[in-house]
C-alpha cells in the first residue's frame, strides 16, 4: 500500500481570474501531522477545498487516498471541518451531531465520544447557535471527528481558544496520528507548527517549504519557527 | 451511483423538524396563517355563499404560496451557512437533501391544511360537494407544490432579500392567472396560454371540480397528475442546481 495519504502534483486554483494556487506539489505520509501555515489570504482554505474535492481546480492532480480528490468513495473517509462554523446554528449539539452521524452512517455512540472528545459534555444540550465562539469551533470540529475517518483536514481548529483547551486539542490529533490517522491542519500561529511533525508553509499561492520543524530550523538556521519562515520568505524574494 | 438512501433522507427530515420545532414563532405561523387569512377573508365578504365560491381555491393558494416562501428561505439558509458544503462532503446524494425537504414540509402541510380546512368547514361555513378528503389531499399537493418551487427557486438567490423577492416573481402571476380572480377560458388568449403552463392553474381547476361535484373522472385525474409532475419536476430540477465542487 502506497504510504502517502495525499499526492499533489503541479496544483493549480484559479479564483475570481487570479491564481490562488500557483502548481503546488507535495505528498502528505500516512499517520502524520502535518500543519500548513502560512498567512491569512495565502491559499490555505483553498488548498483544503482541492484536497477535499469541493474546489473547481484549473489543473494539476490530487490524489487522496489513493482515489482522486473528490471520488464519492472518500467521502465517508475523510473529515473536514471549515473554518466558518458549517453547522445548524437552531438546533442543539447533540441533535446537530446526531443527523451529521446517520448522513456519515457513523454508529450513534459515536456523538458522545466526539462531543467527549471536544471537551463539550456539558453543552451537549445547549443550541448552537447561543454558544461561544470557542465553543462553537469545536462543536463544528466535533463533526468531522465523527466515523472513523482516516484523513482528518481541518481548517483552524484552534482560533479563539484558550491556551489549556488548545494543548488537549494537539494531543488528541497526536493521539489520532498514533492511530494511524492521517492530519492536515491549517494554521496562521506559528507557535502551533511545532506540534506537527511536517509543515507546509505557503505565502501568496505558492509552497515555500515542505520540511519538519527540526529540517526547517537547520536549513534557515534560525531556531524560532517565526523566524524561519521569515528568512525563507526573504531568501525567496532575494 | 446512489440516487436516494431512504435512512438519509428519513434523517434530514427529522434534522429540518427538529429545527422547525426549536423556532416556535415559524412553526405557529405556518400552521395557522391559512385558516386566519381565511376567517378574515369570510368577513369581508360577509356572505357563506361568497365565500364558499372562493375558498376552495385559496385553500390551494394560501399554503402553495407560504410554504414556497418558507422552503426558499430554509434552503437559502443550508447554502450561505456552509453546511451545505459540508454535506456535499458527506455520502449524501442530492436527492437526499431535496426530499428531506420535500417530507419535512409536507407533514407541516398536512397539519397546515386539516387546521384550514376544519376551521372553513365548521366555522366558517364552507359548504363542499364533493369529498372533503380528496379536497384536503389536492391542497396538501399544492403546498408540496410551492415547496418543490420553493427548492427550485432557491438556487437563483445569492441572499435572502432575493430570495423574499421571488415569492412576487415566482407565486403572484400563478395567482393572477389561476381562475381566482377570473375564469381561465375567458382571459385574452395570451393570458390563457401562460396560464396553462403555471401548474398552479390545475391545482385550482381540481379544487373547483372537487368543490361542485362528487364525480372523480379523467379531467381531475389529470390535473392531478400534472400538478403532482411539476412539483416532481421542480424537485429533481433542484437537485441538479447543487454542485459538490463551487469556484
Amino acid at each position: 500500500m502506497d504510504n502517502s495519504a495525499v499526492v499533489v502534483n503541479d496544483l493549480r486554483v484559479q479564483r475570481g481570474g487570479r491564481d490562488v494556487l500557483k502548481d503546488i506539489s507535495f505528498e502528505i505520509e500516512r499517520g502524520t501531522v502535518t500543519g500548513l501555515l502560512g498567512p491569512s489570504g495565502c491559499g490555505k482554505t483553498t488548498l483544503m477545498r482541492s484536497l477535499v474535492g469541493v474546489q473547481i481546480v484549473e489543473s494539476g492532480d490530487v490524489t487522496v487516498l489513493g482515489r482522486p480528490a473528490g471520488h464519492k468513495d472518500l467521502r465517508s473517509r475523510i473529515g473536514y471541518s471549515t473554518q466558518n462554523p458549517a453547522i445548524y446554528p437552531d438546533i442543539t449539539v447533540t441533535e446537530a451531531l446526531t443527523y451529521f452521524a446517520s448522513v456519515l452512517r457513523a454508529p450513534a455512540d459515536d456523538v458522545a465520544r466526539v462531543i467527549n472528545e471536544v471537551d463539550l459534555t456539558s453543552h451537549a444540550d445547549a443550541i448552537i447557535g447561543q454558544l461561544s465562539g470557542g465553543q462553537l469551533s469545536r462543536a463544528n470540529l466535533a463533526v468531522a471527528l465523527l466515523g472513523n475517518p482516516e484523513l482528518l483536514i481541518l481548517d483552524e481548529p484552534t482560533v479563539g481558544l484558550d491556551p489549556v483547551l488548545r494543548d488537549e486539542l494537539w494531543e488528541l490529533f497526536a493521539g489520532l496520528a498514533a492511530r494511524g490517522v492521517t492530519l492536515l491542519v491549517s494554521s496562521h500561529v506559528m507557535d502551533e507548527a511545532t506540534r506537527c511533525e511536517h509543515l507546509l508553509l505557503l505565502r501568496e499561492g505558492e509552497l515555500l517549504a515542505a520540511n519538519s520543524p527540526a529540517e526547517l530550523r537547520a536549513h534557515t538556521g534560525e531556531a524560532d519557527l517565526e523566524r524561519a519562515f521569515l528568512r525563507l520568505i526573504k531568501d525567496t524574494v532575494s | 451511483m446512489t440516487v436516494l438512501n431512504p435512512t438519509i433522507t428519513l434523517a434530514t427530515t427529522r434534522r429540518i423538524l427538529t429545527q422547525l420545532r426549536h423556532d416556535h414563532r415559524t412553526l405557529a405561523l405556518m400552521i395557522i396563517m391559512p385558516s386566519v387569512l381565511l376567517a378574515l377573508l369570510r368577513y369581508v365578504f360577509n356572505d357563506e355563499q361568497q365565500f364558499s365560491r372562493a375558498a376552495p381555491a385559496l385553500l390551494a393558494v394560501f399554503p402553495f404560496a407560504i410554504m414556497f416562501i418558507v422552503t426558499s428561505i430554509t434552503t437559502l439558509r443550508e447554502r450561505t451557512t456552509a453546511t451545505l458544503e459540508r454535506l456535499m462532503t458527506m455520502p449524501l446524494a442530492k436527492l437526499d437533501l431535496l426530499f428531506g425537504y420535500a417530507i419535512a414540509f409536507g407533514l407541516v402541510a398536512v397539519v397546515q391544511v386539516v387546521v384550514a380546512m376544519v376551521t372553513s368547514l365548521t366555522w366558517l361555513g364552507l359548504d363542499i360537494t364533493g369529498s372533503v378528503w380528496l379536497l384536503g389531499g389536492i391542497a396538501v399537493l399544492d403546498a408540496l407544490l410551492g415547496t418543490a418551487l420553493g427548492l427550485f427557486a432557491s438556487a437563483f438567490a445569492r441572499t435572502e432579500f432575493q430570495a423574499v423577492q421571488f415569492m412576487p416573481a415566482f407565486v403572484m402571476p400563478q395567482v393572477l392567472l389561476c381562475g381566482l380572480f377570473a375564469p381561465r377560458d375567458e382571459m385574452a388568449t395570451v393570458l390563457d396560454w401562460i396560464s396553462d403552463v403555471m401548474p398552479l392553474s390545475y391545482a385550482v381547476d381540481a379544487l373547483t371540480q372537487v368543490t361542485h361535484s362528487t364525480e372523480i373522472d379523467g379531467t381531475l385525474v389529470k390535473n392531478l397528475l400534472i400538478v403532482a409532475a411539476c412539483a416532481l419536476a421542480a424537485l429533481v430540477l433542484g437537485a441538479a442546481t447543487l454542485r459538490r465542487r463551487t469556484p
